[in-house]
């Protein structure tokens, strides 16, 4: 296995070689810049780095302000207060007039582990996947958020990008290029198609060399654009697995599975399985025991696999 | 400095002030609904600025140097938009189209709708961190333009507004300017019975501001309290101006239910008839 990094790493030293690229990136934190990793960028460029205090709304106002004038904003803080928190001027201040503000959010999800429920972001998705203008990624490992970042900076636009607190592998193929709004088949199979994003990539992968072992096929996809959403490659895979799970370290409501649902509900119906958070908060632990007491394993995407496959119509 | 400043004089200053009172009354009528008071206490302020202080171009309105200004008690738009039209951002005609559908000129200010709006506004607390933002990005490239913001008195509960207080007194920026909008009523009634804001001055102070107070209706108060804030150094400054709700039209002045309320054809016809009288 590759080395592992955690994704909030990658990021950070992404915007130092951004930095040195593109005179117009600023970095704004709230007092988190040692978690976020934005210190680097705050050593190297102290003037293009802002640390605006434990104060998050105006955080993302001065973000729009910046952009307005020119500037590339990464704002980077936790993600339950880059959403939640600021939701409203994300709202007003960002995504109306569709400033060019990038939202780098850390600790998202459940692997935050012993802080607990109240800095484990487990609707930060549908909260940005339901304000317009607004582009939300989940890069799976390092080398993706890496280029997540460049891909960022390179479009106008609001950007939400969810990153991670543990180290992890690496999933995505070498020479892979990231590509907004495109999903990436990771492993062919024609029996399910598992759609995955963030760290649920690696269990999705795991889950089809269980699934292999039975004999059973298993596509899976790193569908790391959240939104928007890659139809086409969703339409293809249900169309040649008839039967699709999704795979998610995020509420049920409102992240990816609702939004694959909700595109083959209207495109291309087949039975469907979502693992992911049960519409419940976290709560404190280490992140593997988490993962296992959320049902965010390789075993239980495996499961839902066999599941959807049990209900699939005939040909 | 550049070739689009007009040099006007207060009796013209007056005049346009009046013929945008007039303009508020007119276009919250037509659309039925909007917010008077707080659009006819800013007036005199927003005049002051686009006419004699802000180096903005209308033909281009997003020239890079140019000097920005935030509404950030975004119903006061129709104030606003009376003013770009007087000073040429688009025609006089558009105004009367507020509030109705495909309207450039949407019920809450629209950066993007709007020639010469500079910021999307309207949930209130958020145009001072707006304004914050430029400031710093125009200090950063060494640009000579500046920021202004003004603010609503009920504004100011809002706790944004001093985060973003403290945050430009700790980047001591001094290309930023606030202007209280402080006519001393809120939708619900007085600030003192809703939730106090006093004492203003000390709270800005406290802060970390250079603070003034004016006359919000005088202009030659307005315009000297400009060039000191222009004058600060290291550090931002506030311009607390007292004006009166409803300012000009006599039944609606110091009339909290006048917030965001539009007036009947009738009182509409009055409202303009003692505008047309005003000296």
């Amino acid at each position: 296995m590759n080395a592992r990094e955690a994704t909030r790493a990658s990021y950070g030293a992404a915007l130092v070689e951004l930095g040195r690229q593109d005179p117009r990136v600023v970095v704004l934190d709230a007092d988190l810049s040692k978690s976020t990793y934005t210190s680097l960028f705050a050593r190297e460029f102290p003037h293009r780095h802002f640390n605006m205090g434990i104060a998050e709304q105006n955080m993302m106002g001065v973000a729009a302000g910046l952009a307005s004038a020119g500037k590339i904003p990464f704002a980077s803080t936790f993600a339950v207060f880059a959403t939640g928190r600021c939701f409203d001027q994300l709202r007003v201040s960002i995504c109306y007039p569709a400033l060019n503000v990038k939202i780098g959010a850390s600790h998202a999800g459940i692997t935050v582990g012993e802080d607990g429920a109240s800095h484990q972001a487990v609707e930060d998705l549908a909260l940005m996947c339901a304000l317009p203008n607004m582009t939300v990624v989940v890069p799976a490992d390092g080398p993706e958020t890496r280029q997540a970042v460049f891909a960022a900076a390179a479009q106008a636009g609001p950007w939400y990008l969810r990153l991670g607190r543990p180290p992890v592998p690496v999933v995505t193929p070498p020479g892979y290029r990231f590509q907004v709004g495109r999903g990436c088949v990771l492993r062919e199979g024609s029996d399910v198609a598992i759609i995955a994003c963030g760290v649920m990539v690696a269990e999705a992968l795991a889950a089809a060399g269980e699934l292999d072992r039975e004999g059973i096929r298993a596509a899976v996809v790193n569908m790391s654009t959240i939104k928007p959403l890659d139809v086409d490659l969703l339409v293809r895979m249900a169309r040649e697995c008839r039967a699709v799970v999704t795979a998610e370290e995020h509420s049920v409501v409102g992240g990816l599975g609702a939004a694959v649902a909700a595109v083959l509900g209207e495109e291309y119906p087949v039975p469907l399985r979502r693992v992911g958070i049960q519409d419940r908060f976290g709560q404190s632990g280490k992140p593997e025991d988490l993962m296992a007491e959320y049902g965010l394993t390789a075993a239980e995407v495996a499961r839902a696999a066999r599941a959807v496959i049990s209900r699939k119509r005939p040909r | 400095m550049h070739a689009h400043e007009p040099r006007v004089g207060e009796d013209e200053l007056a005049r346009v002030a009046r013929r945008v009172r007039r303009h508020i009354v007119r276009m919250i009528a037509g659309a039925g609904s909007g917010h008077p008071g707080g659009s006819l206490s800013c007036a005199d302020i927003l005049v002051t600025l686009y006419f004699r202080v802000l180096r903005v171009d209308p033909r281009r309105p997003q020239w890079p140097d140019r000097d920005r200004f935030v509404l950030s008690k975004g119903h006061a738009c129709p104030a606003l938009y009376a003013v770009l039209a007087e000073r040429g951002f688009f025609p006089l005609d558009e105004l009367w189209t507020l509030r109705r559908l495909g309207s450039s000129l949407q019920g809450h200010p629209d950066m993007r709708k709007t020639p010469g709006v500079e910021a999307s506004t309207g949930s209130l607390g958020q145009g001072l961190s707006v304004g914050l933002g430029m400031a710093l990005a125009g200090r950063l490239d060494g640009a000579p333009w500046r920021v202004y913001v003004l603010l609503g008195d009920g504004e100011i509960q809002e706790g944004q507004v001093w985060e973003a207080a403290m945050a430009a007194a700790h980047y001591g920026v001094d290309n930023l300017t606030a202007i209280l909008d402080w006519n001393g009523l809120q939708i619900d009634g007085p600030n003192d019975e809703v939730m106090t804001v006093r004492p203003v001055a000390d709270k800005w102070r406290a802060f970390g501001w250079e603070v003034t107070e004016i006359d919000g209706h005088r202009f030659d108060e307005i315009l000297e309290a400009l060039r000191w804030a222009r004058s600060v150094r290291g550090k931002p400054a506030i311009i607390l101006a007292r004006t009166v709700k409803g300012r000009g039209v006599s039944f609606m002045e110091g009339q909290v239910d006048w917030h965001g309320k539009a007036p009947s054809p009738a009182q509409a016809e009055q409202a303009l008839a003692e505008l047309e009288g005003e000296a």
